[in-house]
């Protein structure tokens, strides 16, 4: 039976912690576990959800978790599931959950090396586009034109100048199992990936675009609405990468207004009408490029 | 038991596989390369039932080896020089979660200037991460240390993990004979691996966590108790050793010729068998030289120091390593156990084997005369190619 809002699983295993109202991350966290069960084992990096959880003696895990270093997440998950196999247990779920910067810069290196040796791990990537826990500084997945702390909109430069780095494609060209992308606002789509990679062996990646209201500038109530909208309007894309060929899971028909999407953020208010062009253009190739494969 | 014509590194390989680790995380690096080597072919010809996981890094070498701690598995890894300083960051880790994960460390120097050779700064600038270190002498000594640290390690009181330096080449690459023990006699030495810190299905916990000010003295304290606990641990775990295998070992540290001793050379690793052969020689002349050889440094052997220095009129500290800007460490920390026991006499700190610079019977005799003139300084040995102190 498919998993969906009525057949989700009603225990909670990240619960009474500390997360600001509207986060996307921690709601990943807490799908991916109801999903996941009582057997999954956790490892979080140093960040936002191990900032928000770990707290002694206020533990928010139900299920097995523990704080691995920034740079560690696969490494330490590729520790877990060797000790456990090694001590002839099976029946678990090693599971990753790491930022945009434990993800794509510090932790890049330890992900590679357990996508290489196929270790049998979920990595679980909840993007919130920017260093949210130390305060919102620019990582490889901010995207271009938003202004973080370490990337200023100023009259000489208009925020963060490099594009976002493609994580999803990364990943599938070490020729990983499993590879998808997922976003808080279609959280079906989200549950179901997340199931399917319960049930496949070796290394599986689900990246979910996770707004974060604090660093984004959104109202709490909002989170959800970004999160669809940045699909919506062709920003981020739902696909899958399995068995060696990339799938399209959701193709709007007509894209909503990428202007609007931008222009509710106060991180990306100042961009100009010529900024928000350059972002529509890059938008429109990546699509091109995504109807050609 | 069986003899065989072993180098350290194959030796040390050998106690690994007596101890049965479960997971085995393996980077290379000169000269710690041979130890994993060999422990993958152990791995291959079915004598080592072990995950061998190949990582991608050192960091992620005990990152991993933690991961596999933290579920209850034993764990093993190896390093050296560059290696141990690239997965700093994870020394006190595993120490502050008490993971009692055994490493290796081929002690070498560390670049700048780039050199592969035997020095002991990569450790010794390791001293305060919460790790236990030994360091071994010889072969046989490597291969029961081996052995011996997953004990000490695991100790209920320990729950710390180990650091087994050996000296990069000089013992790593050296061949000798050593007596390598039985399967059986190994297994009735060393119990499973058994510990509450851990993560398991059916008692879920949350390991690794936060803790503010209001409780980090807490755990920290605990820490500090675990490597205190290790010197009972050590004669536990030797005691034990001696039944099982009849191979005696002295604790902390080990003393040649102290107890009447005027002038005594406290130092560790490889270079105490060159000393003993000083310490022979000048007693054939009449002079009253000692050898204190210290084979854990963390914890400190503070009282043992101080027991062995009590009668002595000088003593010198031999080492591979400096603290630039002050002197050598583990000179520190000795003038620091005599001061404690309020003992006063001259000490002086030699530092030598940089970079893997050969240390002369020469030189150690040169220390032992230079020890009558009563002087606390610190001197290098060999500096521009010099025969001796400057």
């Amino acid at each position: 039976m498919a998993v969906n809002a009525k057949t989700l699983n009603e225990t909670e295993f990240f619960y009474g912690h500390k997360a600001c109202a509207g986060c996307g991350g921690s709601l990943a966290v807490r799908i991916a576990l109801k999903v996941l069960g009582e057997n999954a084992v956790a490892v979080l990096p140093a960040g936002c959800m191990s900032a928000v959880g770990f707290n002694f003696p206020q533990l928010c895990f139900g299920n097995n978790a523990i704080i691995s270093t920034f740079a560690g997440t696969a490494s330490m998950l590729t520790g877990v599931q060797a000790g456990l196999r090694a001590q002839g247990i099976t029946d678990f779920h090693a599971v990753g959950f790491a930022g945009d910067g434990g993800t794509a810069d510090i932790g890049l290196q330890a992900l590679s090396g357990a996508i290489d040796r196929n270790d049998d791990i979920l990595y679980i990537c909840y993007d919130n586009e920017a260093y949210m826990n130390t305060g919102i500084q620019k990582s490889s997945l901010t995207p271009f034109g938003a202004r973080t702390t370490t990337t200023p909109a100023g009259k000489n430069i208009h925020g963060n100048l490099r594009p976002k780095k493609n994580m999803f494609e990364i990943v599938a060209a070490h020729g990983i199992p499993y590879a998808a992308t997922a976003s808080v606002g279609y959280i079906n789509d989200f549950m179901r990936k997340v199931e399917k990679a319960k049930s496949i062996k070796g290394t599986k990646y689900i990246h979910i675009l996770a707004p974060c209201p604090t660093g984004w500038g959104i109202k709490t109530d909002e989170t959800i609405e970004i999160a669809k909208e940045v699909v919506d309007c062709g920003l981020w894309y739902l696909a899958e990468y399995e068995n060696g060929r990339f799938t399209l899971n959701h193709r709007p028909k007509e894209f909503s207004s990428v202007k609007e999407y931008l222009k509710k953020q106060s991180r990306f208010r100042h961009l100009t009408d010529e900024d928000i062009d350059i972002i529509i253009s890059s938008r429109d190739k990546k699509w091109l490029q995504l109807a050609e494969s | 038991m069986a003899k065989k014509f072993l180098s350290g590194n194959e030796a040390f390989a050998y106690g690994v596989r007596l101890a049965r680790p479960q997971v085995i995380s393996a980077y290379p690096i000169t000269p710690q390369t041979i130890v994993v080597e060999k422990l993958s072919e152990f791995v291959e010809d079915g004598s080592l039932k072990a995950e061998f996981i190949h990582v991608e890094s050192e960091h992620s070498a005990l990152s991993c080896a933690m991961g596999a701690s933290s579920v209850g598995a034993r764990a093993f890894t190896a390093t050296s020089s560059q290696g141990l300083l690239y997965m700093a960051e994870c020394l006190p880790y595993a120490a502050g979660g008490r993971f009692p994960v055994v490493m290796m460390n081929a002690n070498r120097s560390t670049a700048l200037p780039w050199n592969i050779y035997g020095d002991q700064r990569d450790s010794i600038s390791q001293l305060d991460s919460g790790w236990i270190q030994a360091y071994a002498e010889n072969a046989q000594e490597a291969l029961d240390l081996a052995l011996m640290s997953f004990y000490i390690a695991e100790h209920k009181k320990v729950s710390t993990p180990f650091m087994a330096n050996l000296d990069g080449f000089v013992l790593t690459h050296t061949y000798e004979v050593a007596d390598v023990p039985t399967q059986e006699q190994a297994d009735e030495f060393l119990p499973s691996f058994e510990t509450e810190n851990k993560m398991s299905l059916t008692s879920p916990k949350n390991l690794a966590f936060s803790a503010g000010p209001d409780t980090n003295t807490f755990f920290k304290y605990k820490e500090h108790i675990g490597l205190l606990n290790v010197k009972e641990a050590v004669a536990e775990a030797e005691k034990r050793f001696a039944e099982i295998f009849g191979r005696q070992y002295s604790g902390l540290t080990e003393s040649y010729k102290t107890d009447d001793a005027e002038y005594i050379l406290i130092t560790l690793g490889s270079i105490s068998g060159l000393v003993r052969e000083v310490v022979d020689k000048l007693r054939n002349e009449g002079k009253k030289a000692g050898l204190l050889r210290l084979r854990y440094i963390r914890p400190f052997p503070n009282e043992e120091i101080a027991d062995a220095l009590k009668n002595a009129k000088a003593a010198a500290v031999l080492e591979k390593d400096i603290s630039f800007g002050n002197e050598g460490t583990v000179y520190s920390n000795v003038n620091s156990a005599l001061h404690k026991a309020g003992i006063s006499i001259p000490t002086s700190n030699y530092i030598g084997g940089l970079g893997g610079k050969n240390i002369s019977a020469e030189e150690i005799e040169y220390i032992f005369s230079d020890l009558t003139r009563k002087k606390s300084e610190v001197k290098f040995l060999g500096i521009g190619g010099e025969d001796s102190g400057s």
